[in-house]
């Protein structure tokens, strides 16, 4: 618990940082530490799966995209002016946290195993994964057997990127 | 176009890196089922391995064959992925209900296991040729002929 509150404060750093600073690929590797940050919350959460993904994904592979599409363009952000912040946003945005804040007192404490996550449906894939699918890591047998339908969905949602991206992308010499 | 780089430092280093990267990649997506890791990341992993050997040697060269093979593999690990789900459909269950995948000598426990294992390297080639998919487009120059379309004229 007492490393978490580093990490936190760093989180809003490093995305700050990242919206504030005028050079694009200062901006890039500055959001690629702030998903590292994130994969260290998530790992000091015991989410280790989704800490990998984090660490693989937001620290490596979009940053190299990223970078791609700054070495298509220009790297310096000269055109984009920032209008000055309007007051509604002023008003309404800490009035948003406040009330998100008050919502956030009624979420269960982390790792409640009272709370509505821990007592429907959860104890009987941690109990029968072994037992079933012979899968020690659970979320692997949630993610590939139980709930293998959204699997094979977002493996669909991957491939269209990919197609869509060489469509529009790889248009032939004009 | 990406222009291969003229680093000695950064060429030997690549020669190094990237056999470890894509055995790491394949250890995670093996082992996926006994610790952290899995398909999508086992995947992503291998992809940026490829991503790597084509920013360090440049697509044409002999040293990224692999990157430049994969990019005719799109979709494949999606028919991998449908392929399993349609074999427990012929076996006479569910759309990849894995207890159907009628696999002789095998308990319904283990054939669920070689289930998610097949499912996990589906989704490990989709997203490897995905990755490298994206990042070919992304350094697409429109104004460079491809190799392909020169000797077909």
């Amino acid at each position: 618990m007492i490393i978490e509150l580093p990490l936190l404060i760093l989180l809003v750093v490093t995305a700050g940082g990242a919206i504030m600073v005028k050079d694009l690929i200062s901006a890039v590797f500055i959001l690629g530490s702030y998903s590292f940050v994130l994969a260290l919350v998530w790992a000091s959460l015991g989410a280790v799966d989704v800490a990998f993904v984090e660490a693989v994904v937001g620290a490596g592979l979009a940053t190299v995209f990223f970078l791609l599409t700054l070495f298509g363009t220009t790297e310096k952000d000269t055109h984009i002016r920032r209008p000055p912040v309007p007051w509604s946003a002023l008003l309404g945005l800490p009035v948003l946290g406040l009330l998100l804040l008050y919502g956030a007192g009624d979420l269960p404490a982390f790792g409640d195993i009272t709370s509505a996550a821990s007592i429907y449906i959860s104890p009987e894939y941690l109990e029968n994964s072994v037992e079933q699918t012979r899968t020690p890591n659970v979320v692997t047998s949630v993610l590939m057997d139980y709930r293998s339908f959204d699997t094979f969905i977002e493996t669909i949602v991957i491939f269209t990127a990919g197609i869509a991206c060489a469509l529009i992308l790889r248009k032939g010499g004009s | 176009m990406i222009r291969p780089h003229d680093s000695a430092i950064v060429r030997t280093l690549g020669h190094i890196v990237i056999p470890i990267a894509q055995l790491f990649g394949i250890y995670v997506l093996v082992f996926g089922q006994h610790g952290p890791g899995g398909g999508f990341v086992g995947g992503v992993i291998i992809a940026a391995s490829m991503i790597l050997a084509i920013l360090i040697f440049g697509i044409d060269s002999p040293d990224s064959v692999l990157a430049r093979k994969i990019l005719h593999g799109d979709g494949l690990g999606l028919l991998i992925f449908a392929g399993v789900g349609g074999l427990c459909l012929i076996g006479g269950g569910q759309f990849l209900n894995y207890s159907y995948l009628q696999i002789p000598s095998l308990d319904e426990a283990s054939q669920h296991y070689v289930g998610i294992l097949l499912t996990q390297i589906g989704v490990a080639v989709d997203v490897a040729v995905t990755g490298v998919s994206i990042a070919v487009s992304l350094s697409f120059d429109e104004n460079e002929i491809p190799n392909d379309e020169v000797s077909n004229v």
